[in-house]
């Protein structure tokens, strides 16, 4: 207690606390965001603990952040639909939006990438961009809200990943969709069954009736209207049906992993 | 609930026969946890803006809370539930005792004006801080109002699906962040000057900690 008291009084040294906040932290740029909320994370931590420990206020976050998921999944209505917009509400030029430049975004061949399948389904035979092509699709005008704040709509046409996963024999009780990328460093996204089956959520091939541009993720986008931008991976290589929760490119770095919008 | 409410109360009469009490107990918990969460909340929201500013300007990293968007994203979403938690107990309680009925009512735009003249001549009594002007009725109704719009334009900003009514009514997703950020330019106007007339009427600052 005494040594919370010395660090809440006025004046105290932030950079040290700071400092010493990011000795305790092996892997710096993924942990960046504890860094400067430590100082300020110690008032809120009124339990007692050690509060120039900043991996107490970390730990604490994380776990109201999943406690978030399970609200979220609380809240998720799989009948309930994003709202849909007319194409002249599509929003010119739609954002390219990653962790990299346009010029690094990777360039999938379409003649020789296959869309490989995984776990729990009866048939793991990979698919041809062509085969994939030939299944039914449809065109969906809605918008996209990015975690950064901005939205922006646009028009999606792809067959719903719900069609898909029937069509494999994919175990639809199991937990998860996991979403393997081409991005540089290797993208990847969890997104939970339930989102995976809502009728919305498809593998969009086309943008704006066009195939997609390498900016917005060809030769496959997994959009999910029901989710924040980054649950929605571009340049996917792979996926897999399982109960394990692999983690995230982004979720990993303590965005809410759920992301529900 | 009202078990608790009554107990509560009660509480705060038995501490009367000393001195009287001005703020009760629960409103003077409920300030304070307000406070922390309101301090988490605007620190870390300000860092969220900066990811994506809807004016041409940003705040500087030295205010803000959480270090780059997904620590202010974690502390936005644990702060909502201290503030969404106290607040609709505040309401709660604030509408099942009366307080709001006998503190903050009635207010006339009359009375308003001349205790704004009043106040801004330095002829304004606090004397009874138990008693509310009705420039501070104005304030504090006006300041409730505000943190239930910002609470709400906050849910529709979150699940624009989910709550898509919701987010309609506040003029859809974009307008919504608009409303969010000026509920919370309100409160942070409300703040200064609700701060520096604590300071300037340090016993209203005691009133609200110890409750006499």
């Amino acid at each position: 207690m005494g040594r919370m008291r010395s660090l809440l009084i006025p004046g105290v040294d932030e950079k040290l606390l700071i400092k010493d906040a990011q000795k305790a932290m092996p892997d710096l740029a993924r942990r960046r965001f504890i860094a400067s909320g430590a100082s300020l994370g110690a008032l809120t931590l009124l339990t007692g603990c050690n509060v120039s420990d900043s991996s107490s206020a970390e730990a604490m976050l994380i776990r109201i952040s999943k406690f978030n998921d399970a609200v979220q999944a609380l809240i998720f209505n799989p009948d309930t639909l994003a709202p849909t917009f007319p194409e002249s509400a599509i929003t010119k030029p739609f954002p390219f939006n990653a962790y990299y430049r346009l010029h690094e975004a990777p360039r999938v061949d379409g003649k020789t990438w296959k869309l490989e399948v995984r776990g729990l389904v009866d048939n793991k035979k990979s698919w041809t961009l062509d085969e994939l092509y030939q299944l039914p699709q449809v065109k969906q005008v809605t918008r996209l809200v990015c975690v950064e704040g901005w939205s922006a709509i646009g028009s999606w046409t792809g067959t719903p990943l719900r069609d898909f996963l029937k069509l494999i024999g994919a175990d639809t009780h199991a937990k998860y969709v996991w979403f393997q990328c081409a991005d540089k460093d290797g993208y990847n996204s969890p997104l939970d069954m339930r989102s995976a089956l809502h009728p919305q959520t498809q593998m969009a091939f086309k943008f704006a009736d066009e195939i997609l541009p390498t900016a917005y993720g060809f030769p496959m986008k997994i959009r999910v209207p029901t989710k924040l931008g980054f649950k929605n991976p571009k340049y996917v290589l792979s996926m897999e049906v399982t109960n394990d929760y692999k983690g995230g490119y982004w979720e990993d770095q303590g965005y809410n992993s759920f992301s529900g919008s | 609930m009202s078990t608790v409410m009554s107990t509560i109360v009660v509480n705060d009469e038995h501490t009367t026969r000393g001195a009287k009490v001005i703020q009760p107990r629960w409103v003077r918990v409920m300030h304070w946890i307000n406070a922390v969460a309101i301090g988490l909340m605007i620190t870390s929201g300000w860092e969220i803006y900066n990811a994506s500013p809807l004016f041409r300007f940003s705040f500087s990293s030295r205010i803000t809370l959480g270090g780059w968007l997904a620590g202010a994203l974690l502390w936005h979403f644990a702060a909502m539930w201290l503030l969404m938690v106290n607040g609709l107990l505040y309401l709660a309680f604030g509408l099942a005792t009366g307080r709001f009925r006998k503190k903050l009512l009635p207010i006339t735009p009359s009375a308003v004006i001349a205790d704004t003249k009043a106040a801004l001549t330095l002829k304004l009594s606090h004397d009874d801080l138990s008693r509310y002007n009705s420039v501070q009725k104005l304030l504090y109704s006006g300041i409730i109002i505000v943190g239930i719009v910002i609470v709400l334009s906050g849910l529709s900003i979150w699940k624009p699906v989910q709550l898509q009514y919701l987010t309609a009514l506040f003029g859809g997703y974009d307008v919504a962040r608009y409303v969010h950020f000026a509920c919370m330019a309100a409160i942070c106007g409300f703040l200064v000057v609700h701060v520096a007339l604590a300071l300037l009427v340090p016993k209203s600052l005691r009133a609200i900690t110890i409750g006499r």
